[in-house]
């Protein structure tokens, strides 16, 4: 637009301002530190406000829905793993439920309990490196040194279990290999026993700091409309008013038999969710203390079964295999070939610590499944950040992104 | 003869089934069954015509007619409060019959039931875009679009989502196969230098399996060992390699070297 001529103003010959596009276009990431990843977001800008924004993904996309139609369904436990690497065994799991689900096994209850144990241990792992990275972009380092901590105790634990802290494969089709190595019960319970005072750290860190509080509170915000339309989940979900689990809801695994409760909030703003997390994290500290009862029982009672009993699907114990012939075909058979589960679909969806995990299985009764569609909650997380960041200011949108919790190994898949 | 292997699915394929093997069907039950979904279902016939409709694995499958797809969505969230669209998608059986089934997979809190609207299209017909109704459809459809080239009308910003917005081909088609296609092999190499320099930069080495036996950076050399970096000519010392787990195995007994007896020549 050409310059309006007035008295006031003075006349630059051979410059035109453009009043009516002075939008600055900001490419943010994909290599940006926290960008939790690879998120590129493209932001026009008006001064400091953010008028559009353009999240691109894909730059970690690997196809595992098209590895997944070219893999046996146990080979494919391993790549699950790659999804969301900060609670890998949360997406285990989620594979194995919807196989389960379409073959219709009934895992033996020691299972379950060590499953649940595993879950909730991914859940807590998964709450800690939120915090600690959230908190870092914040620009709050001692907070990160002291989660990481924290985190560490329970990678341990889980390396003593399985032999691996970020990708666990630890659980299987069926039930889980293992039992639970002798020192488990007592380093978790050590850790259980600290965690309490520890929460009350980060929050004597956080809650009262002028800077957190600037940063987080009236920003971000996600009305109950928006975050149901977006398909949101999760803590993204309950910190918009929608008291909404579905470890509660559509209990899986014994999670009908423990109790805690659902924290949510109706305020949802940034720091909305920071409390939720925070408020989840003793949750999920005693769900763990109950699944410890529940193991002891299963001890006590005698349940030593760790998978199912199924020869079409899953392989026999190891010392039938060595012993037993017709449970050493079945296994080369399994192996050599892989299951064939029955015709049909299944649509699973699991309470991840991200949100809702859901997987959509097509079998058309080969030992490949047909279509694997992996649901991530972290997909749409990204996705809201077209309609949520309009209006915001360039801080905003690194606190921003980091409440909403997005690992990009699931958003890309 | 060649055998015959068909274009439009080049996935991987069993390499051994009974000939006389049924696969059995994951139990399909009847709406009646359930009170909820029965009253549900009523409402959807009421105002469209639906093809099928069961119930399976908990959940109810209703299938109905392409077109319809936006207003049984528009129904199920406004009058059934269904008030979310967790995803969508589309499923290639283009081999089998020439079609894509589409799958739109909704939530309802208030019920805690789960619903699968479902419905086939033609190979290269274009869909309705629901993306007024769930904003979660927008970044759905583009990767609908994105993996299998299926078109939403009406959505704001049709573009692809994951691939690169220049790719060629629509990875999730069964017709494409897993390690990508040609312009997938070549495509920075295209990109960034010309198709001229293919020839320059040669292939992309995507055998996993190979190993280089005379490079000492990048493989251990189990067996062979030299320190790291050092110029590998051949004539290494090999180490003896021996492992057996503490306190034995059950059922299998410590290998005594000295008293084996090694198989050189296979053909013995």
């Amino acid at each position: 637009m050409a310059q309006i001529q007035n008295r006031l103003t003075p006349f630059f010959e051979n410059i035109t301002f453009d009043r009516e596009d002075n939008e600055l276009v900001l490419n943010f990431g994909p290599q940006h530190p926290s960008a939790h990843g690879q998120l590129r977001l493209m932001l026009h800008l008006q001064q400091e406000q953010i008028v559009k924004a353009h999240p691109d993904i894909g730059y970690l996309h690997r196809g595992m829905e098209k590895m997944a139609e070219n893999m046996i369904y146990n080979e494919f436990m391993p790549t699950t793993d790659r999804m969301d690497y900060i609670a890998s065994s949360s997406n285990n799991y989620g594979f194995a439920l919807a196989v389960e689900k379409l073959i219709g096994l009934e895992v033996p209850r020691r299972a379950k309990v060590i499953r649940m144990m595993l879950l909730e241990i991914n859940r807590m792992m998964s709450h800690l490196f939120w915090l600690a990275t959230t908190a870092l972009d914040i620009g709050a380092m001692t907070i990160f040194l002291f989660v990481f901590r924290e985190r560490e105790y329970l990678m341990d634990i889980i390396e003593g279990y399985c032999g691996a802290r970020l990708t666990h494969s630890a659980v299987r089709i069926g039930g889980v290999p293992l039992d639970i190595q002798d020192s488990f019960i007592a380093q978790l319970k050590d850790f259980l026993e600290k965690l309490p005072q520890n929460i009350k750290d980060y929050e004597d860190l956080l809650d009262s700091n002028r800077i957190w509080r600037m940063r987080m509170e009236e920003v971000g915000h996600i009305p109950t409309e928006m975050a149901l339309s977006w398909g949101c989940s999760g803590p993204m979900l309950r910190a918009s008013g929608v008291a909404w689990d579905i470890r509660k809801e559509e209990p899986y695994e014994l999670y009908d038999e423990v109790e805690f409760n659902v924290p949510y909030s109706d305020v949802g703003d940034n720091f909305a969710r920071y409390r939720i997390y925070m408020e989840e994290m003793r949750e999920t500290a005693k769900i763990l203390w109950q699944t410890i009862d529940m193991y002891a029982e299963c001890v006590k009672n005698g349940q030593t079964e760790l998978m199912a009993h199924a020869p079409k699907y899953i392989s026999a114990p190891k010392l039938d295999i060595m012993t037993q012939n017709y449970s050493l075909m079945q296994h080369f058979v399994l192996v050599t070939q892989g299951m064939r589960p029955p015709v049909g679909e299944v649509y699973v969806a699991t309470e991840s610590p991200k949100g809702e995990l859901g997987y959509f299985i097509n079998s058309q009764g080969g030992p490949y499944p047909y279509r694997l569609k992996l649901r991530a909650p972290s997909f749409y997380h990204t996705g809201i950040l077209t309609d949520m960041l309009p209006g915001c200011y360039i801080p905003d949108v690194v606190s921003i992104i980091g409440t909403t919790n997005i690992v990009f190994g699931e958003v890309d898949r | 003869m060649r055998t015959y292997k068909p274009k439009d699915d080049v996935q991987k394929k069993a390499y051994y089934t009974d000939r006389f093997y049924v696969a059995p069907q994951v139990p399909k039950s009847d709406v009646e069954s359930d009170e909820v979904f029965a009253k549900d279902l009523e409402a959807i016939k009421a105002k469209f015509e639906v093809l099928d409709a069961y119930i399976q694995v908990e959940q109810m499958v209703v299938w109905i007619k392409p077109e319809d797809n936006y207003g049984v969505i528009e129904l199920m969230r406004d009058e059934l409060e269904y008030t979310q669209l967790s995803e969508l998608s589309a499923i290639d059986f283009i081999a089998q019959r020439d079609e894509f089934e589409i799958f739109y997979q909704m939530l309802s809190m208030n019920k805690r039931k789960r619903v699968r609207i479902k419905m086939s299209i033609k190979n290269g017909q274009a869909v309705n875009s629901v993306e007024k109704l769930f904003r979660s459809a927008d970044w759905s459809e583009r990767e609908m679009y994105d993996m299998f080239g299926i078109v939403a009308n009406g959505h704001p910003f049709m573009k692809r989502i994951l691939m690169p917005y220049d790719w060629q081909g629509h990875p999730l088609l069964k017709s494409y196969p897993l390690q990508g296609d040609e312009f997938a092999a070549w495509y920075e190499v295209d990109k960034i230098f010309g198709k001229e320099a293919r020839d320059i930069v040669g292939p992309e080495l995507r055998d996993t399996s190979r190993v280089d036996r005379y490079d000492s950076t990048r493989f251990a050399r189990l067996g062979h060992e030299v320190p790291f970096g050092a110029e590998v000519k051949g004539d290494e010392p090999v180490t003896e390699q021996s492992y057996q787990e503490e306190g034995g195995v059950f059922l299998v007994k410590k290998l005594d070297k000295a008293s084996s007896v090694v198989v050189d020549d296979p053909q013995r």
